[in-house]
């Protein structure tokens, strides 16, 4: 097993594993852990969804959440992060993604872990297929490009918003 | 020399396979073996703008040089989370 603070794959999500995943020699270090959870919406754009499938290039998505925890490191150096994807099938209301993010100080933990999701969505290499009543579709969302800094900026600005 | 392509998602399904194998030329680049698979899989041609490419499990460009052996992965727009 490689870092346990980033991982994607088939397992269901464990939330307090996250959490654990962030501790660190000096207990009082962190001040606030925030914790993001993704589950799966029952609705989407009108239509009755029945469930999603996550379809992921995994190695490369390792890839990208180790260039998302360094891009962390430098925009927050006193936070740390931990986040987990899974993959596969997942009924409505099951967690696709978990995001725990740790700082001495609250704002910058929920800054953190907004900024992971916000880079998740554009950068890693998943995609959804959507089953619903009366059909299926992939859904396609951004171009991945870890280089573009208007991107970047983007999730930054979100984050502080 | 050989590479190996792997393609995603709806991508995927139109190419009709996760993994392919083909010949390519000494030179060759990211692109022009996404211009292979597009004379193969004409139906992947819309994708030509919003796909992106990763070279043995690692972000690259289009103009990336490949080697022998190389992994080349076409990657429809994403939609993790």
């Amino acid at each position: 097993m490689s870092d346990r603070r980033l991982a994607i794959g088939p397992d269901a999500i464990d939330v307090p594993e996250l959490v654990r995943a962030l501790s660190t020699e000096d207990p009082g270090a962190h001040g606030a852990i925030v914790t993001f959870v993704g589950t799966v919406r029952g609705e989407n754009q009108g239509r009755r969804v029945t469930r999603l499938e996550y379809e992921a290039y995994a190695p490369l998505a390792l890839r990208a959440f180790a260039i998302i925890s360094d891009e962390v490191s430098a925009h927050w150096p006193s936070a740390r992060v931990a986040f987990h994807h899974r993959t596969g099938s997942l009924a409505v209301g099951e967690a696709s993604v978990a995001i725990a993010a740790a700082s001495p100080r609250r704002s910058d933990a929920f800054s953190a872990c907004r900024y992971v999701i916000e880079r998740l969505k554009q950068v890693a290499p998943v995609w959804k297929h959507e089953f619903f009543e009366g059909g299926e579709a992939w859904i396609e969302g951004a171009t991945a490009d870890v280089s573009d800094a208007s991107a970047r900026e983007e999730a930054y600005r979100r984050s502080c918003g | 020399m050989r590479v190996t392509i792997r393609l995603f998602g709806r991508l995927r399904e139109l190419a009709g396979a996760p993994v392919l194998e083909r010949e390519v030329a000494a030179q060759a680049t990211a692109a022009s073996v996404w211009q292979l698979l597009a004379a193969d899989a004409p139906a992947v041609e819309p994708y030509a703008r919003s796909v992106s490419v990763a070279v043995n499990a690692d972000f690259a460009k289009m103009t990336t040089a490949l080697e022998d052996g190389d992994e080349v992965a076409f990657l429809p727009p994403v939609s993790g989370g």
